[in-house]
């Protein structure tokens, strides 16, 4: 049971968001601009997406983890297995050599930012990663401790059902993170 | 030295929310909401639930910046430090120890929140404005302090760098705005 009254038709942040419209708003801003915008990064949505899952899978974040894992997934063509192979371990997911770097400092990142190392750094530099590409690695795994603590610490509930993740993710792939949620009965 | 390029007259995370402005605006409208918007909490309740958190995720910056900033609106600077040293014996209220507690357990993972520590913030009173604004300034920071150590920004030794940069959070608040930091690095 969430720790707050919240509306009972929305699940995870969303029910979050239509109790606090007002903060909402920079929060959706935030990841629009982060996540989907294709122009924004060298990063590609479907790679910042892959991030987002990973870190909030290592912050045990059920409703982010699959919810981003989901969007991952549409952003990449429909390929799940990608995401699966990330979220088990991305050292031997089929990513790019670049990406892979990226995620060793988001994995440090959600420990606590003091544990990224000049090696960590030096590393995805060898394989390309340019600082801006740097940069927003550690933000959005920053973002998503963030995501993962206000979704957890307040108790939300999430969907079990594969199907309404794959209908969320389909959704914030296709019209970014402006729309309206749709309602998903609580069982 | 910051793992990327960033301006060396704005340390810690003011060099950081220059270095990309378009996720840096978002952020900032929601710290000023969450820290100076209308709230039951007072501004020095909200820096202190900011700086406890930060202390907690071991950020010197950040804790060292919103421990100036808390200073600059209670009445004595001891507040803060106790409240980091130890919640249960600090000079705050009641249901302040509450929402601190709630607050540090989010800093290291949204999980670790208890119903009992919910009850108990309840019992002194909370509301669930309180308990969610709570929540979410204590996720925020642990963005920033993740932010701040991750990308291994400065941190500046002189304390009254921290008094200059207190005094500018209260004055301006945390939105945008013209030569904001004129004045901090000397």
């Amino acid at each position: 049971m969430p720790h707050i009254a919240l509306p009972k038709e929305y699940p995870g942040v969303r029910s979050l968001f239509m109790f606090s419209p007002e903060t909402a708003k920079p929060l959706n801003d935030l990841v629009q601009t982060l996540l989907h915008d294709p122009a924004t990064s060298t990063l590609t949505p479907g790679e910042r997406e892959l991030i987002a899952a990973y870190t909030s899978s290592l912050n045990e974040c059920k409703y982010c983890a699959t919810t981003h894992g989901a969007i991952a997934k549409y952003q990449l063509g429909g390929d799940g297995d990608v995401v699966k192979e990330v979220m088990r371990d991305p050292a031997t997911a089929e990513i790019g050599p670049k990406l892979k770097t990226l995620m060793n400092i988001a994995a440090k990142v959600q420990q606590n930012g003091r544990e990224v190392t000049p090696a960590d750094i030096d590393a995805a530099r060898a394989e390309g990663a340019t600082d801006r590409e740097i940069h927003d690695a550690v933000l959005i795994a920053a973002t998503f401790c963030l995501f993962n603590r206000y979704v957890d610490g307040l108790g939300t509930w999430a969907p079990d059902d594969p199907a309404v993740y794959d209908a969320i993710g389909k959704q914030r792939a296709s019209e970014g993170y402006l729309t309206k949620p749709f309602k998903i009965a609580q069982p | 030295m910051p793992y990327i390029p960033l301006n060396e007259n704005l340390p810690g995370i003011t060099g950081l929310l220059n270095y990309r402005l378009d996720t840096a605006l978002p952020i900032r409208q929601l710290t000023h909401l969450l820290l100076r918007g209308e709230s039951t909490l007072t501004e020095g309740e909200r820096e202190l639930i900011a700086a406890v958190v930060s202390h907690g995720n071991e950020c010197r910056f950040c804790t060292a910046a919103h421990t100036a900033a808390a200073n600059a609106y209670l009445p004595d600077p001891s507040i803060a430090e106790r409240v980091k040293a130890d919640i249960a014996t600090a000079p705050v209220s009641e249901k302040m120890k509450t929402l601190l507690i709630i607050g540090k357990a989010v800093g290291k993972s949204g999980r670790l929140v208890t119903p009992e520590m919910i009850e108990a913030a309840r019992k002194q009173g909370a509301t669930d404005r309180e308990l969610h604004d709570t929540v979410l300034i204590a996720a925020l920071f642990s963005l920033y302090n993740r932010y701040v150590d991750g990308l291994a920004s400065v941190t500046p030794a002189e304390p009254a760098f921290y008094d200059r940069l207190g005094a500018i959070l209260q004055q301006k608040g945390y939105l945008p705005s013209e030569d904001r930091y004129a004045g901090l690095v000397k």
